[in-house]
């Protein structure tokens, strides 16, 4: 199969649903002739024109509520948002209006919204340019979380959520965009809320997401020579979570470590652990225990941020702790 | 609005009486506490929804705010339906999800109330920029009050809507007060209406309690608007008769001050015009009134007797 980035798959993903369906629309800053802040909308502007890929003044609240707005007459608009670290603008109208809106209308509206954003630390951007921010996202009824770590799942997941009748924070990871994978040239989509079980083993599940999936695959990988077999799941949706996935592979494993790249405070493992315990506790032999980012500010120093985020390195020790 | 019929008045003059006396009910409602939570009252402002409705047509769109009662009777609303919605009630227009701030009607064109100020001005603006490229003519209505005129997001939009020349009136009901600060104290303009030099955007300021100024003014730039000349700004002058919400005791307007804009009712200085002209009879006033009155009754009744959502509908309508 041919290989391609990730860049070029969401690339693709975005080139076939505006192809297939007149009503999708991009809208975003810098995202025509620029081709988006990380290249994901090259080529777009020049193919579709400015009434399908249209550059959005710096106004990130106008560009969520402009997305509602068009996506309840039917139009399946993506909005891009640079980067995670803007959403703070955005929660007014994502939190309060693109979630709740059909609920509130009693189910008499669908919002086929997506809103596409990016995040994660790696380019020593400093505390605005580098955060995750998905648990802030999870904690609002109404919207789905979803995070590819691979190119066939960024394309795969992005079609999927485009033509999802609900909306759609689909959050990539800037250091994923060069990396490559496997792609199949023909149609595929890859389904919501459905987690992956990426490596099979049988002394512990890892759970990770996005970026840090590809850290806890490389760290299984390594543990795996000293004698550790650990089961590596790739959650993709965040929200609602996978739940069967996680408690087949926690039962059979009775160990969960959970790898996440956010503040460990309040983050996104919080939720995932607790899941872990309602629907399996019974079978655990030891807690869910957490690798995840240091509740500080993402620092520039190349230095300081590598240590403010899992590592291999880290990831292999912590599920030495749990697997004694 | 040169020559208007018996009729058209009839329906206009209605129109206003619903509202007035379908907030009345509501303050009455509360007072029994048989309407429970909040409700900010359109009572006073009946000329501005009245007179913007009568100039767009069935298809056209809306959106609302926090006091929008007013535009939900206006845009055709079941008044059974929007009472049970207020009450929480199953039959209500959202199924009692929504209540009075989130009230919305998607059949008859209204993109719903908003429990945030300024809250729906982004939706206004993507219906329409929807709207631009279905190209079918509607054109859309974005309400908000005195209070929204300094958030962000409408000066996002407004920008927006006026790079992009897309069908929408920006319509701000100008009541003198964003809850208890007047205007003057939270505005460094003068004259609300300024503010569209910044976007380019044409602008008219227009009396509010006068239904036959904001119809005609509506009338004009409606066409306007429809034929893709890109989008204004009007500011309706106009007064709220009841407070903020039920706890408000008014302590920031004076009595004289509340006498002079009642002087001044829209329901009352519609009917005397129409009497005058001999567009309608006294007597023809007075029987809308007590129509409108049993309709009223009807829907509190309705409202009233209707059950609760089901308990399993907390966790339905959440995704599609």
């Amino acid at each position: 199969m041919r290989e391609i980035t990730y860049r070029q798959a969401l690339n693709e993903a975005l080139d076939e649903e505006l192809a297939r369906d007149s009503g999708v629309f991009l809208l975003g800053e810098d995202i025509a002739i620029y081709g988006g802040a990380y290249g994901v909308t090259v080529g777009l502007w020049e193919k579709y024109g400015d009434e399908r890929v249209m550059d959005a003044p710096i106004s990130e609240p106008a560009i969520t509520g402009v997305g509602l707005g068009a996506s309840l007459l039917g139009l399946k608009p993506v909005v891009e948002i640079m980067y995670i670290d803007f959403i703070g603008l955005c929660m007014e109208q994502l939190n309060n209006q693109v979630a709740k809106i059909r609920y509130m209308f009693g189910g008499k509206c669908t919002v086929p919204f997506t809103l596409r954003t990016e995040g994660g630390a790696g380019r020593t951007l400093g505390a605005h340019h580098s955060q995750s921010l998905e648990s802030w996202l999870m904690h609002v009824p109404g919207l789905k979380v979803v995070m590819p770590a691979t190119p066939y799942d960024a394309k795969g997941l992005l079609k999927s959520s485009i033509r999802e009748n609900n909306p759609i924070v689909f959050i990539e990871h800037k250091m994923l965009y060069n990396t490559k994978g496997p792609v199949p040239e023909g149609e595929y989509t890859v389904p919501l809320e459905k987690a992956e079980v990426k490596r099979t083993g049988k002394d512990v599940t890892i759970l990770s997401y996005s970026r840090m999936l590809l850290f806890s695959l490389e760290a299984a990988n390594a543990l795996a020579k000293e004698g550790i077999d650990a089961e590596v799941i790739d959650l993709k949706t965040l929200a609602p979570l996978d739940r069967e996935t996680i408690s087949a592979s926690v039962r059979k494993t009775n160990r969960v470590v959970i790898v996440e790249e956010d503040c460990k405070t309040g983050g996104a493992g919080a939720e995932i652990g607790m899941v872990v315990m309602e629907d399996s506790f019974d079978y655990l032999d030891a807690p869910p225990h957490r690798i995840a980012g240091a509740d500080v500010p993402m620092p520039k120093s190349p230095v300081l941020e590598k240590l403010a985020i899992p590592s291999v390195e880290t990831i292999i020790a912590g599920v030495k702790e749990v697997v004694v | 609005m040169k020559t208007m019929s018996s009729g058209e008045a009839k329906k206009l003059l209605k129109t206003m009486m619903e509202i007035r006396q379908f907030e009345d009910a509501i303050m009455d409602l509360l007072g029994k506490n048989i309407a429970e939570g909040g409700s900010h009252l359109y009572a006073g402002m009946e000329a501005v929804a009245t007179g913007v409705m009568s100039a767009l047509a069935p298809t056209d769109l809306i959106t609302s705010t926090h006091r929008g009662h007013g535009h939900a009777v206006a845009k055709d609303g079941d008044l059974k339906a929007l009472m049970a919605e207020i009450l929480g009630k199953k039959t209500g227009v959202c199924k009692g999800k929504g209540g009075s701030l989130h009230l919305a009607d998607l059949d008859k064109g209204n993109l719903g109330a908003n429990g945030i100020v300024a809250g729906g001005i982004g939706i206004a603006t993507g219906a329409a920029l929807a709207l631009k490229k279905i190209n079918d003519g509607r054109i859309v209505v974005c309400f908000f009050g005195d209070g929204a005129i300094n958030s962000g997001i409408l000066h996002e939009c407004m920008n927006m809507a006026s790079l992009w020349k897309l069908p929408i009136i920006y319509l701000c009901e100008n009541n003198m007060y964003g809850m208890s600060v007047s205007v003057s104290r939270a505005t460094c303009v003068d004259c609300i209406e300024k503010r569209a030099l910044a976007y380019d955007m044409p602008a008219e300021t227009i009396d509010g309690m006068d239904l036959l100024a904001v119809a005609t003014s509506l009338s004009s730039w409606v066409e306007k608007v429809r034929k893709g000349e890109g989008p204004c700004f009007l500011v309706c002058d106009t007064y709220r008769y009841y407070g903020h919400s039920r706890s408000d005791p008014r302590a920031y307007r004076t009595k004289e001050e509340e006498k002079a804009w009642k002087e001044r009712d829209p329901i009352t200085l519609f009917s005397r015009h129409c009497v005058e002209k001999k567009v309608l009879r006294e007597e023809e006033v007075n029987e809308i009134e007590k129509e409108v009155a049993k309709e009223i009754q009807e829907a509190v009744e309705y409202a009233i007797a209707s059950p609760y959502p089901e308990p399993e509908e907390l966790y339905t309508d959440l995704y599609a």
